[in-house]
């Protein structure tokens, strides 16, 4: 396997910190993404998933660490880096007033798709994502998970080098899931796209990645394929390396939470 | 660069609501001033009516700046391999477009009340300056948008600046009759020359002269730019 995957990496991050304020959300991760392969972040929430993708794609600055795309440092070389890049976003991106098919055709023009291109290729993924009778309709009138197809087809509508994917699927109905990762799968194994994505369902880092990072509280405490990651742990699924690695509890920085959580508990059950 | 001025259903739905509050002013205030004795008042008036138009509606359209940054839809542009100034650049034409037709509106409107301009061919010239006063504000509300994070901030800089710019500029009384220390102030107030410029064109009458107007909003529209393209990079989501 590694025989495909040539050097240089396709991303390369060292010792990456970011602060908040006073708050630590990454603390000093380093890992590698070579061309052509799929790259899974799993975490539980508040890990600092999407911090690590918002500096990997130049909209946020790393408070320390080195982080480069292809060769090219996020902070330095930012327009080369974001020609580079395509990316789902975690929450909305969309501009609510403008129509579905606007906001596909402002993406296809802010990414330089060539004007007879454009049509065809987004018609093709307003086809494909069911959105037919929706493309004149303002976005803020769709339901939540149409905007999320939305947001999802409009991503694909340019061909980037690197995918970000920030839970792509939270939303999405088994077809339109299934679609996602069946284009992703395409684009990485026909055009050697390079994926780095986040997830909170198992079974997808599980089919899909080839490689897995496992961050907590802002550090990668395991990486290595499913294979590694369960041997090493003694598991039989993903879902369970991940819960022997990151613990059962619900992660929060505030631990008063919880406590108020099993105060309530009590309560019921006094009832 | 006209890639990025925003679609046309937009503009047209934030046009409605500001038209309605200045042809109210316009016409509210335009009785009350001819019975206070100024007979031409009007006239003197309608240029000041048409640069707060434009104040106002570029200010406010560059604030979108700050919904577009809440609802996310900023992270679009920005990921985007787009050169800030174009982003600065085009996000400040979309506004220029929607305030010089909300300005021509209420010029229309000002028309309508009898109001006529010393000459007819001059009306392009007076476009001319609607557009590049369109600009400067839309461009400031850009970059106060571009500085604060929510609209509280916002609102907070709009009635410290915005509001004291409008009645300091000159566009309600004429600025050589006030006391030195408020003709100091008008002389730093940008809407005092594009209200300035407009009213020696329409109505031949200016404080400054047309060229010095021209000239000191073209360097603040500039200096706006730049700067804006400088928040626009150092900008985080
Ligand atoms: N803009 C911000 N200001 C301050 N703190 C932030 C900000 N964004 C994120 N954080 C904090 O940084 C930490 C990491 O957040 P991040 O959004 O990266 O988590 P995540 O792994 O993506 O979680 P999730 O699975 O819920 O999406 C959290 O503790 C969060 O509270
Ligand atoms: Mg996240």
């Amino acid at each position: 396997m590694n025989g495909k995957f040539s050097n240089p990496p396709m991303i390369s991050v060292r010792n990456l910190v970011k602060n908040y304020g006073n708050s630590q959300a990454l603390r000093g991760i380093s890992f590698q993404v070579q061309r052509g392969e799929i790259f899974a972040f799993l975490g539980p929430n508040g890990a600092g998933k999407t911090t690590a993708i918002k500096i990997l794609t130049t909209l946020l600055r790393p408070t320390a660490g080195r982080v480069e795309i292809d060769g090219l440092d996020v902070t330095i070389d930012q327009h080369a880096v974001r020609e580079r890049l395509g990316i789902i976003f975690q929450d909305s991106s969309l501009d609510d007033q403008l129509t579905v098919l606007e906001n596909m055709l402002y993406h296809a023009v802010l990414y330089d798709v060539p004007r007879r291109l454009r049509g065809p290729r987004i018609e093709a993924l307003i086809e494909v994502f069911g959105l037919g009778e929706y493309r004149h309709k303002q976005v803020r009138r769709l339901s939540g998970g149409l905007k999320r197809r939305v947001e999802v087809a409009r991503a694909l509508i340019h061909n980037p080098k690197t995918l970000f994917l920030d839970e792509p699927t939270i939303g999405l109905d088994p077809q339109s899931r299934n679609y996602l990762w069946a284009q992703v799968k395409q684009l990485n194994e026909r055009e050697d796209v390079t994926v780095f994505l986040t997830t909170h369902y198992m079974e997808e880092a599980e089919r899909f990645a080839h490689r897995i990072a496992i961050l907590d509280q802002g550090n990668i405490i395991a990486q290595g394929t499913a294979k590694d990651l369960n041997m090493q742990t003694h598991s039989d699924t993903l879902e369970d390396s991940f819960i022997a690695l990151t613990g059962r509890e619900i992660r929060s920085e505030d631990n008063g939470m919880i406590d108020r959580m099993r105060q309530l508990s009590q309560l019921g059950k006094r009832k | 660069m006209k890639r990025y001025i925003r679609s046309a259903p937009r503009m047209f739905g934030t046009l409605g609501q500001p038209l309605l509050f200045f042809l109210a002013l316009g016409f509210g205030f335009g009785p009350v001033f001819q019975r206070a004795g100024e007979g031409k008042y009007l006239e003197f008036l309608a240029p000041g009516v048409v640069g707060m138009t434009i104040l106002f509606a570029g200010v406010f359209t560059g604030s979108e700046l700050i919904w577009d940054r809440q609802f996310g839809f900023l992270k679009e542009t920005l990921v985007a391999p787009v050169p800030r100034l174009t982003i600065m650049v085009g996000r400040t034409l979309g506004g220029t477009l929607l305030a010089t037709i909300q300005g021509t509106i209420v010029m229309l409107a000002c028309f309508l009340t009898g109001f006529r301009p010393v000459r007819w061919d001059h009306l392009p010239r007076a476009l001319v300056f609607m557009v590049i006063i369109a600009l400067m504000f839309t461009a400031l509300g850009t970059v106060v948008a571009s500085l604060v994070k929510d609209f509280q901030g916002f609102q907070v800089i709009i009635n410290f600046l915005v509001m004291p710019m409008f009645m300091l500029s000159g566009a309600l009384y004429p600025l050589t009759d006030i006391p030195d220390v408020l003709q100091v102030i008008a002389k730093a107030n940008p809407l005092a020359y594009g209200v300035d410029g407009l009213r020696g064109i329409l109505v031949a009458r200016t404080y400054f002269g047309q060229l010095v107007d021209l000239i000191v909003m073209g360097v603040i529209t500039a200096a706006l730019l730049l700067f804006g393209t400088y928040q626009f990079n150092k900008i985080q989501i």
